[in-house]
């Protein structure tokens, strides 16, 4: 028997079998997907409830309608509004920053040729690795020399370029811009701010976008730096009023978990509209921890 | 374009120095553009972390006098039951998170590469879904879900007929308790790095071993996983160097612990002892001597990484 003929005539009818997805792919994926959604049901069902209900067994699992009684307690608590603000105006800094920065360190670095240029992306290539978290302690002592200790731009400044932003953008103008197209621009007479601004930027805006929105999202849930800078209530970030609210955690159960629902839901919002390029950034490597 | 012969006799000199100007800034904006990374790089990143080094041989107290001592943190740190169980903690709960984090991702990225799945992108964005929710807020919920009288988990464990478990207060049930914390949020994640890389495997490669008669195992086994081995010494290294830096779970999901983890210190992270000595106790000293120690494993993880990526090619090619 020829083994080739046989491969042939068996082909079509078990790669049908095969290209069938198996019921059982369909649960685990389904499980996965309640294990991912349901803490973030959870909270809303604890933030809604009264603390006699939350802590009943076996638990409540509807949300009740204490939703904007919580709410209230929460922005009584601590000047949540003012919180909410400031995480605006820190995300949206360091995202804009991130964006427009790396765009263009990223275009110098795969369009034009200056001495030093291979040196300097290997540094920065390098600098990815070390985690900040371990050199808090002269950060601090830095920022208070600077007098910016409890401002909002001592979170500002420091994120709003970072090494991988610039990585992921020269890879995306690599690709993109055409060499031919800054020649000709060139022999037009336009200057290399011109380039970048009117030719580079708009094409790989795209990718520009996927940065910033990574950088508001991580900005958005930073923890650790908001937490050692920022001391007065009018200037914490959402994140640092959770843990706020937790102090006050005998008052009600319900209290840390609306402030945790509430600070969650504008990112759950802007996913909904920006979830899908955030699934395709990372599935194109932007990978950032 | 213009040639300096075209140019009218009259206006020659200011043309070029005009042309000298514009070459100049021509010439500089390279470097103009990269300035605002390394400018920032060398105030708030390579700086802070050389004087890390420096401050770590101080006495260093942020109010008052600073004293230099040498040696003398670094030989209390060695000596410092704390320092070491801190680094226990994190160790145990790297393991907890990252083993079954990972594995789980390589599976559901192998389900999620099916060429017919249906409602694959409801499934993709529902992964990513933890990813976009703060540490904080993850935390939060996830210490009621483990609390020891009304928490979902326990009520669960209740049904099944063992009694309920002080997570907290354990050192194993912290540890698991931050263990799925960490997990959770990063699962997803590493699903679709997986997934991403799995895509630029061949389709035939996988339509010819299941003409081969391969079955999902023997596919996953001999096709995804050779094929992901990149991007999982990559995510290895990843959730590594991201273990050392736990810290928001420790002190949010055991509020009455304090800056400890609870009174045994039983889930206190290195991060989070860092943070305990320096921003707690005022040691800024002693505190940098221990962000001295996590770079010095954040080199050896490195190192460790590199030798078991040669190796595992070397072995395997």
């Amino acid at each position: 028997m020829n083994p080739a003929s046989s491969t042939v005539r068996r082909a079509p009818h078990r790669r049908r079998s095969s290209d069938q997805v198996p019921l059982v792919v369909y649960a685990v994926l389904g499980v996965m997907v309640v294990l991912s959604v349901f803490p973030l049901y959870w909270m809303f069902v604890v933030a809604t409830t009264d603390s006699a209900t939350a802590t009943s067994l076996p638990p409540h699992v509807l949300p009740g309608g204490n939703f904007f009684y919580l709410a209230g307690l929460v922005f009584d608590t601590v000047p949540f509004v003012q919180a909410l603000l400031n995480s605006v105006v820190v995300a949206t800094s360091i995202g804009v920053g991130q964006a427009l920065l790396c765009a263009l360190a990223g275009f110098a670095f795969a369009k034009l040729s200056f001495r030093g240029r291979n040196t300097l992306f290997l540094i920065v290539v390098l600098t990815m690795t070390v985690p900040a978290q371990l050199s808090v302690v002269p950060q601090y002592l830095i920022m208070s020399r600077l007098n910016w200790v409890d401002t909002l731009q001592a979170l500002i400044v420091p994120g709003l370029v970072s090494a991988f932003g610039i990585f992921w953008m020269r890879q995306h103008i690599v690709g993109t811009i055409d060499d031919d197209l800054m020649n000709a621009a060139r022999v037009d007479g336009a200057t290399t701010w011109q380039i970048f601004w009117r030719i580079a930027f708009p094409l790989v805006r795209p990718a520009a976008l996927v940065l910033g929105l990574f950088g508001f999202v991580n900005a958005w849930n930073d923890f650790l730096w908001p937490f050692i800078v920022l001391k007065s209530p009018e200037r914490y970030t959402v994140q640092i009023a959770i843990k706020a609210l937790q102090n006050n955690r005998d008052i009600d159960l319900g209290l840390a978990m609306s402030g945790s629902f509430l600070a969650t839901l504008p990112l759950l919002v802007l996913f909904v509209f920006i979830g899908r390029r955030l699934v395709q950034g990372i599935m194109e490597g932007a990978f950032k921890g | 374009m213009l040639s300096p012969a075209a140019a009218p006799k009259a206006t020659a000199r200011p043309t070029r120095n005009r042309r000298i100007q514009q070459g100049l800034r021509e010439r500089l904006a390279p470097y103009v553009y990269v300035a605002p990374f390394f400018l920032l790089f060398f105030v708030f990143g390579l700086f802070p972390l050389l004087f890390t080094f420096y401050v770590a041989l101080f006495d260093w107290d942020p109010i008052g006098e600073r004293r230099y001592v040498g040696l003398a943190n670094f030989a209390e740190l060695v000596d410092d039951p704390r320092f070491w169980g801190a680094l226990r903690n994190t160790f145990s709960i790297w393991v907890l998170s990252t083993v079954p984090q990972l594995l789980l991702a390589l599976g559901v990225a192998h389900m999620l590469n099916h060429v017919r799945l249906r409602a694959a992108t409801l499934f993709r964005m529902s992964m990513l879904v933890p990813y976009v929710t703060s540490v904080a807020a993850t935390t939060i919920v996830f210490a009621q879900l483990f609390d020891r009288d009304y928490g979902m988990l326990n009520w669960f464990l209740g049904l099944l007929g063992f009694p309920h478990v002080d997570f907290t207060a354990s050192v194993w049930g912290s540890h698991i308790m931050i263990a799925v914390m960490v997990a959770w949020r990063w699962t997803g994640y590493n699903t679709l790095l997986y997934l991403a890389s799995l895509q630029t495997v061949p389709r035939e490669l996988f339509e010819a071993a299941a003409v081969d008669g391969a079955n999902g195992w023997n596919q996953f086994r001999h096709i995804t996983i050779p094929a992901l081995r990149p991007i999982i010494v990559f995510t290895v290294v990843t959730s590594t160097i991201g273990g050392l830096q736990i810290f928001t779970e420790p002190l949010l999901a055991n509020p009455v612990g304090g800056l400890t983890c609870g009174a045994a210190r039983q889930c206190q992270t290195l991060t989070l002892f860092l943070y305990e000595q320096a921003f707690g106790r005022f040691h800024f000293g002693y505190g940098a001597a221990v962000g001295v120690a996590l770079f010095v494993m954040v080199v050896i993880v490195a190192a460790i990484n590199y030798l078991l990526v040669t190796r595992i090619r070397s072995e395997r090619p």
